[in-house]
């Protein structure tokens, strides 16, 4: 520290940093602790590896693998016999990993729509609706009660069955997160009514900062925990649904999907009493269990990311003051 | 206003909207039901006058097409509230009659695997908190875990293939053996039960790791509480303490995570009464979506709405009664 004779409010920093330094400081921040942190919890790193495993699949896998045809194999091979085709293959001699592979691309494009959409929707009605108060809030939440109340699976259901929807799968995310926003909007809303009267939240009120901006910059930053949580739920969710949907044949498709092949193992190849195509059913079952585990455990550690004191600890360029310990 | 009187409308409310919104399905969408089924009686009917088929769509949707919008949307809220839905396009019967003896089954294994789930679950979770940190913690954790990343259906597939097909242990499909006159006998309890073993089975086995997670999360925070100190030190008995401080504050935040869990459970409901041919509510929703049914898909669709509605409705009031602190201040500042 250098004291110079300048007056206190003259002086702009005590220690003046690069840009260089400043982007390492920021990377540090926002890219490297938080890596640190998931990588110290077992729960992250073995979702980690999993979604990352089934993000592989749906870039460079579907490049590696051949794309699911008729006759590739011979009919109904059993899992673990021949290294062309590790998983097996169908009725129809289709190979069982390029189904899984191929169908994780529209799953993922799925998952990514619906949870985007109901975490907008959700923060966008939410935070809206308990900072404003009065009239807003109570025709918001009206809203959200109603679509709280109403059973959401039917509701899709009963949506594929008369709306004319395409096989888009983006369009098939958001159908299936139709209602799901609801009961995350409810649980931001009483967040932030203990949070819109918070000191530093009012202060903005009174210098004139627009409400978008008090949402965005004040109120939103602490519901993050929440949002990570409800974002990824939301993702599972979108899974099983939509793998159960597939199953029962009520939703259209041009890509084959987890759902359409367990469907197709049951009526096809009676996999339910049949010996020799039990594989083709269970396949796609691990797929799904196994993709849902990894977001759970994910939902699991996510709280970690944003406690600001886990956060300090595994930050270099912050200072090494942190000494107390939390408690996991 | 009093809060019964508030929670009574706005289930009202509900149920208002989501006929509202059945209306706007079955007559607004261009290419919708009611378009097909006049296109279709239209090819079938052969020599029907136009006047005649506006008969046969109104018998089945509540719809008179030839009416002026509102005077139809008017119409169509009266007939459904004094309980006419319509009729089967496909059997020919009244909605009501199909669904009527459908739903008391749908209800059964759905409130049968809500109640075990949750009591499983809170007992298990509340085991877990107590051993803190032992394997039998660690290992129920992972078990939960893992159930938890489980859809219903995929259990009940497997329940179908090990249980019923190879094992020959359950039955594959219905509701009761055949042979038996449903009635209060014994034997017709008891093949009721056989038949909805699975089914219910499905649904807990997938439910009750969340519930024990939750249960532990609470019980292990109200373990470190102020009041529980000073519980003891009062020399209250262990037992007091477990179940009315510990138990208590510990299951009361996740009476709503209950509710929410009546109306979801209607979705896993509707996914395994399909896998285990087990006809209630769901079961005739999915087989009319096949035969494009419209009448019975609206109707299952309101009816399941409104057994959810009245569900999550008597949870609402006696959480009142449960929980002295929850009462609403809506006396809040509008900025």
């Amino acid at each position: 520290m250098s004291r110079t004779e300048t007056s206190d409010f003259e002086t702009l920093s005590e220690t003046q940093l690069t840009r260089s330094e400043r982007y390492r400081q920021l990377i540090d921040e926002l890219v490297l602790a938080p890596a640190r942190i998931v990588w110290h919890d077992w729960r992250a790193r073995i979702a980690v590896v999993i979604i990352s495993g089934f993000l592989f699949l749906g870039t460079v896998g579907v490049r590696l693998v051949d794309e699911p045809r008729t006759n590739q194999g011979d009919r109904l091979v059993g899992a673990f016999r021949t290294l062309e085709h590790p998983l097996g293959t169908t009725a129809s001699g289709v190979d069982i990993l390029s189904q899984i592979t191929y169908a994780t691309v529209p799953m993922l494009q799925m998952i990514t729509a619906g949870a985007v959409f109901s975490v907008v929707m959700a923060t966008a009605i939410g935070t809206t609706s308990g900072y404003k108060g009065g009239v807003v809030d109570r025709v918001l939440m009206t809203v959200t009660d109603v679509l709280l109340t109403i059973p959401g699976l039917p509701l899709v259901i009963v949506l594929a069955g008369v709306l004319p929807i395409g096989g888009n799968p983006y369009a098939i995310g958001v159908l299936l997160s139709i209602n799901a926003w609801a009961g995350l909007a409810r649980a931001l809303r009483s967040q932030v009514l203990t949070l819109r009267d918070a000191e530093y939240v009012e202060a903005s009120r009174i210098m004139g900062v627009s409400t978008p901006k008090i949402l965005s910059a004040d109120i939103i930053p602490n519901l993050m925990p929440y949002i990570t949580m409800n974002f990824v739920q939301q993702a599972r969710a979108v899974i099983f649904g939509s793998v159960g949907l597939y199953f029962l044949g009520i939703l259209p498709y041009n890509r084959t999907n987890w759902g359409v092949m367990m469907s197709d193992a049951v009526r096809q190849a009676g996999a339910t009493s049949s010996v020799a195509a039990f594989h083709w059913l269970l396949m796609p079952m691990l797929a799904v269990i196994l993709l849902s585990m990894g977001l759970t455990l994910f939902a699991q550690s996510a709280d970690r990311l944003f406690n600001p004191r886990v956060r300090a600890r595994h930050a270099k360029t912050i200072g090494g003051d942190e000494t107390d310990e939390v408690s996991s | 206003m009093s809060y019964v009187l508030k929670r009574t409308a706005q289930a009202i409310f509900t149920v208002f909207a989501t006929i509202s919104l059945t209306f706007a399905l079955v007559r607004l969408l261009p290419g919708g039901p009611v378009d097909y089924l006049r296109a279709q009686m239209l090819q079938q009917g052969g020599d029907l006058t136009t006047e005649q088929i506006n008969r046969r769509i109104e018998a089945q949707t509540n719809i008179a097409v030839d009416e002026p919008l509102y005077v139809q949307y008017f119409d169509y809220m009266a007939s459904i509230l004094t309980g006419d839905l319509g009729e089967s396009t496909w059997y020919g019967d009244p909605v009501v009659d199909i669904l009527g003896s459908a739903i008391p089954w749908t209800i059964f294994i759905m409130s049968v695997s809500l109640f075990l789930a949750f009591v499983i679950g809170i007992s298990l979770g509340a085991f877990m908190a107590y051993r803190e940190g032992s394997r039998f913690d660690v290992s129920s954790t992972v078990v939960a875990l893992l159930l938890n990343s489980t859809p219903s259906y995929v259990v009940g597939l497997l329940a179908l293939t090990f249980l019923a097909y190879r094992g020959g242990v359950f039955p594959t499909g219905g509701h009761y053996a055949s042979g038996i006159d449903p009635g209060l006998s014994l034997e017709f309890l008891l093949s009721a039960a056989h038949h909805g073993a699975l089914p219910i089975l499905s649904m807990t086995v997938v439910a009750f790791g969340g519930w024990a997670l939750d249960m532990r999360g609470n019980s292990i925070r109200v373990l470190g509480a102020d009041y529980l100190h000073v519980a003891r030190l009062r020399g209250l008995s262990e037992r007091r303490i477990a179940l009315r401080y510990v138990a208590r504050n510990a299951i009361l935040p996740m009476y709503t995570g209950l509710m929410i869990a009546i109306g979801t459970m209607f979705g896993g409901a509707v996914i395994i009464e399909e896998i285990f041919s087990y006809p209630g509510v769901g079961y005739y929703l999915i087989s009319a979506i096949d035969q494009r049914d419209y009448p019975v898909m609206m109707g299952a669709f309101i009816l399941i709405t409104v057994a959810v509605v009245i569900g999550i409705y008597v949870a609402d009031l006696t959480y009142g009664k449960l929980d002295p602190r929850a009462k609403r201040g809506e006396s809040r500042e509008s900025y």
